[in-house]
């Protein structure tokens, strides 16, 4: 059997493209994705523990579901927050919209 | 009802009209006048059954009415209180149940009741008079009511029943509270009239005087107390084995102790009774309503306090007698004798009507006294009876005269002084009832012989006094005697006789029944109350000599009767004649516009007399300023201003400074400063961080969201254990 350490390296890989993609790209869209990118890098590991510790024990497999249920609730609001942005400043460019600044 | 209970009941009527007045009725003139009367006839009628019932009873002194009840614990026994009627009681409740039920009718008139309202009235003043139209249309001024009549009533009300307490009470302690509140009333009395200055001046002076006397009278009551252990007349006064304790024990002074309390409630009655050197309020008390003057001194005040120089008798002669003068009866005899010349003289020269009453006043309580003094007890008593009704007499006919020549005075609108005798002259025609009465009261003040009661009560002083030897008091009285006859045919004579000297005397009118009935009614007693005392040796025993019978019985041994004697009667009869004789001589051609007759032969001796002998002055120069200017100059200014006041000024400053330093030096720049630099430090960094940390790049937040993390995650990792 493979052993747990390369789900949870897999793991980490994914987790650290989701944090870059979140810090590097510039459109809200992309920073979107790669927030999902982190999440499933989460449920990956969520459902490795579940398979490698105790199987009648069932969390791990819910967590993950549950995971999935808000990343799309997450998904929908995030997008139409994006529209919704678009539509009043003409960008999707996370610097351009600096509402917050000083 | 019996005896006893009427005793209890005397005073409250008088009381009750008081508070009933003052609270309820006194905006009903009528309403409250009816209660006074009706209430001092109440008493009146209580008076009279006392005296009858006293007068039926064989050896009344040895069997006299009284109760008493426990009033306040002292120890294990009871201070007792009660009511008491023997002979002098009696007597005494007959003459003031008469005077105040006649003064107080006598009030209703001459406060003008029915009048009409003033134009210019006010509270305390006396009424201005009123313009009024008569039935012809003719327009002149009238009398005007008086604008506190209600008030008025209501205090003599209360002064009444000071007098009533004062006369039935059966021991000192009971007498001491009437007194004081004969004291507060002539003080509300005197000062009836509160809006002029000088009313209130001489209403603070009688409290003030008679005060100074008071005091001296407590410490010989609470002396008596505390020698005898009781308050009680019989148990003192009528007890031979006190009497002689008292008399023969000795204080440091060498006098006995019965000499030294007597000495000490002779001071009070001193001040009651105006003698000399305490008679200065006396003569200032006619500011007050002349109702007043006659109530002060002729039903209550002055009389009680011979009374009670009466009662004390036994303590002011224990351990002597009429042969062997204690101290006290000497100090009796001077102060009295003193007195009754030295007001006599000062009389003469007064040009005020009621002035020159009030002088005879002093002048004839100096008479009682002085008889007291050489122990002429029963003389003393009906010389006390007589004055009474007489002088009450004279101060209403003087106050109708007043009354009259003021009516005269607002109709003519001559505005003289109505009370000055040199503006009067010819009312005999003018008011025949008032001259009549006048005249009555005058000629027993002056002892005209046989008629009049004064006759017969200063007779008998001054035949005491010669039978005894007393020849400095028998000569002091007879020359005092002589100027109250002479002073008071002065009077009459200006007053009355010859020519009207001013339009308003000229227009003077008699005063209302209300006025003149009371002035009646005591011309009768004027008369009549010496009848009872003429001596048995002139007579040879036809008319029994009542009151000596009836009045010795107060005391524990009867006094004995005195040999008649014609040489002190035939004196009596010729300074009497004589002094009427010289004052209608010399007074008979006064002009209007003339000055006294006497001011040229007496000279200067006049002035001194004019000024009452400076005694007010000498008064005010020694007794009122040196207090005055402690109070003013030492406490006020040296010590308050400058002393108490400096002392508190410098430690307030002082601490003025500390509170200052510590504000600018301490406060501001240390407290003050930290709080400002936390504020303004927080503030700056604010203000300079904010637009380093919050650029609005969301980028720019996670990463320092990341690195607080890592770090929290690392420290986490490594220190926790």
């Amino acid at each position: 059997m493979i052993p747990l350490s390369w789900f949870l390296i897999l793991s980490a890989a994914l987790f650290s493209i989701g944090l870059f993609g979140v810090l590097s790209r510039k459109n809200a869209v992309a920073i979107l994705l790669s927030v999902e990118l982190m999440l499933n890098a989460v449920n990956i590991n969520l459902v490795a523990f579940w398979r490698y510790g105790n199987i009648a024990y069932m969390a791990g497999q819910v967590f993950s579901i549950i995971v999935f249920a808000v990343a799309a609730a997450e998904v929908a609001v995030g997008l139409a927050l994006v529209i919704s942005v678009y539509r009043r400043f003409n960008t999707v460019v996370a610097d351009e919209i600096d509402l917050m600044k000083w | 009802m019996t005896t006893e209970q009427i005793l209890w009941l005397l005073p409250l009527p008088p009381l009750l009209a008081f508070v009933v007045i003052i609270l309820f009725t006194n905006k009903w003139r009528a309403l409250s006048f009816s209660i006074a009367v009706g209430a001092a006839a109440i008493s009146w009628f209580g008076s009279m059954v006392v005296f009858f019932n006293a007068i039926n009873i064989e050896h009344f002194g040895e069997h006299v009415f009284g109760s008493a009840i426990n009033w306040l614990p002292t120890g294990d026994t009871y201070l007792q209180i009660g009511v008491m009627a023997d002979p002098l009681t009696a007597i005494s409740l007959f003459f003031v149940g008469w005077t105040v039920l006649m003064i107080f009718i006598y009030s209703i008139g001459y406060h003008n009741f029915g009048k009409p309202k003033g134009d210019h009235d006010r509270q305390g003043l006396p009424p201005h008079g009123a313009r009024v139209k008569d039935e012809h249309g003719h327009e002149h001024t009238d009398m005007s009511v008086e604008p506190m009549f209600s008030r008025f009533f209501a205090f003599i009300g209360l002064f009444a029943c000071g007098m009533y307490t004062l006369v039935v009470s059966d021991n000192l302690l009971t007498l001491f509270v009437g007194w004081e509140i004969m004291g507060l009333c002539s003080y509300l009395l005197i000062g009836f009239w509160y809006a002029k200055p000088s009313a209130r001046a001489a209403a603070i002076k009688a409290f003030m005087t008679t005060r100074v006397g008071d005091v001296f009278m407590l410490l010989g009551i609470v002396y008596l107390y505390t020698v005898t252990g009781t308050l009680n007349y019989r148990e003192i006064f009528y007890n031979p084995e006190v009497l002689h304790t008292l008399g023969t024990t000795f204080t440091p002074l060498g006098i006995s102790v019965a000499s030294a309390i007597a000495i000490l409630i002779f001071i009070g009655i001193i001040g009651k009774s105006a003698q000399w050197p305490l008679h200065v309020w006396l003569p200032d008390a006619m500011e007050g309503p002349t109702p007043v003057s006659a109530m002060i001194h002729a039903a209550t005040m002055v009389s009680a306090g011979v009374y009670l120089a009466i009662r004390i008798y036994p303590l002011v002669s224990a351990g002597g007698g009429i042969h062997h003068l204690t101290p006290a009866m000497m100090a009796m005899g001077i102060i009295g004798a003193f007195t009754a010349i030295f007001s006599a003289t000062i009389a003469v020269a007064q040009n005020d009507i009621k002035k020159v009453l009030a002088y005879s006043t002093i002048s004839q309580l100096g008479f009682m006294i002085a008889a007291l003094g050489i122990g002429a007890y029963v003389a003393a008593v009906f010389h006390l009876v007589t004055h009474s009704f007489f002088k009450a007499l004279l101060f209403l006919s003087s106050g109708s005269v007043i009354h009259g020549v003021e009516h005269g005075a607002l109709h003519t609108g001559d505005h003289v002084d109505p009370q000055d005798m040199f503006n009067m002259g010819g009312l005999r025609k003018k008011m025949p009832i008032t001259f009549w009465t006048f005249l009555i009261g005058g000629l027993a003040l002056s002892g005209f012989p046989f008629v009049t009661a004064g006759f017969w009560s200063k007779d008998e002083i001054l035949a005491d006094a010669f039978a005894h030897g007393q020849w400095a008091v028998y000569l002091t009285l007879v020359i005092a005697a002589t100027l109250t006859a002479f002073y008071t045919m002065r009077q009459i004579t200006l007053t009355f006789l010859g020519q009207p000297r001013t339009k308003a005397a000229e227009h003077a009118k008699e005063t209302p029944f209300t006025m003149t009935l009371p002035l009646v009614v005591l011309a009768i007693f004027a008369v009549a109350a010496g009848w009872g005392g003429i001596p048995e040796g002139l007579t040879a025993g036809a008319i029994p000599n009542w009151i000596h019978g009836f009045v010795g019985g107060t005391l524990l041994e009867h006094p004995e009767t005195l040999e008649f004697n014609f040489t002190p009667m035939m004196v009596s009869i010729l300074i009497s004649l004589g002094g009427l004789a010289l004052g209608w001589l010399v007074y008979k051609k006064v002009k209007a516009g003339d000055p006294d007759p006497l001011v040229k032969p007496l000279g200067p001796i006049h002035v001194l007399l004019k000024n009452k002998y400076y005694f007010d002055e000498f008064y005010a120069f020694f007794v009122v300023k040196p207090p005055v200017w402690i109070s003013e100059v030492f406490t006020s200014l040296w010590m308050d201003r400058i002393v108490i006041d400096g002392i508190l000024h410098a430690v307030g400053r002082f601490i003025g400074r500390v509170g200052h330093a510590f504000r600018n030096y301490f406060d501001a720049p240390v407290v003050n400063g930290f709080g400002d630099f936390v504020g303004e430090g927080t503030k700056w960094i604010g203000k300079e961080s904010a637009p380093l940390l919050q650029r609005g790049r969301i980028q720019g937040y996670m990463i320092a969201s990341m690195t607080v993390i890592i770090i929290l995650a690392v420290a986490f990792f490594f220190f926790l254990p």
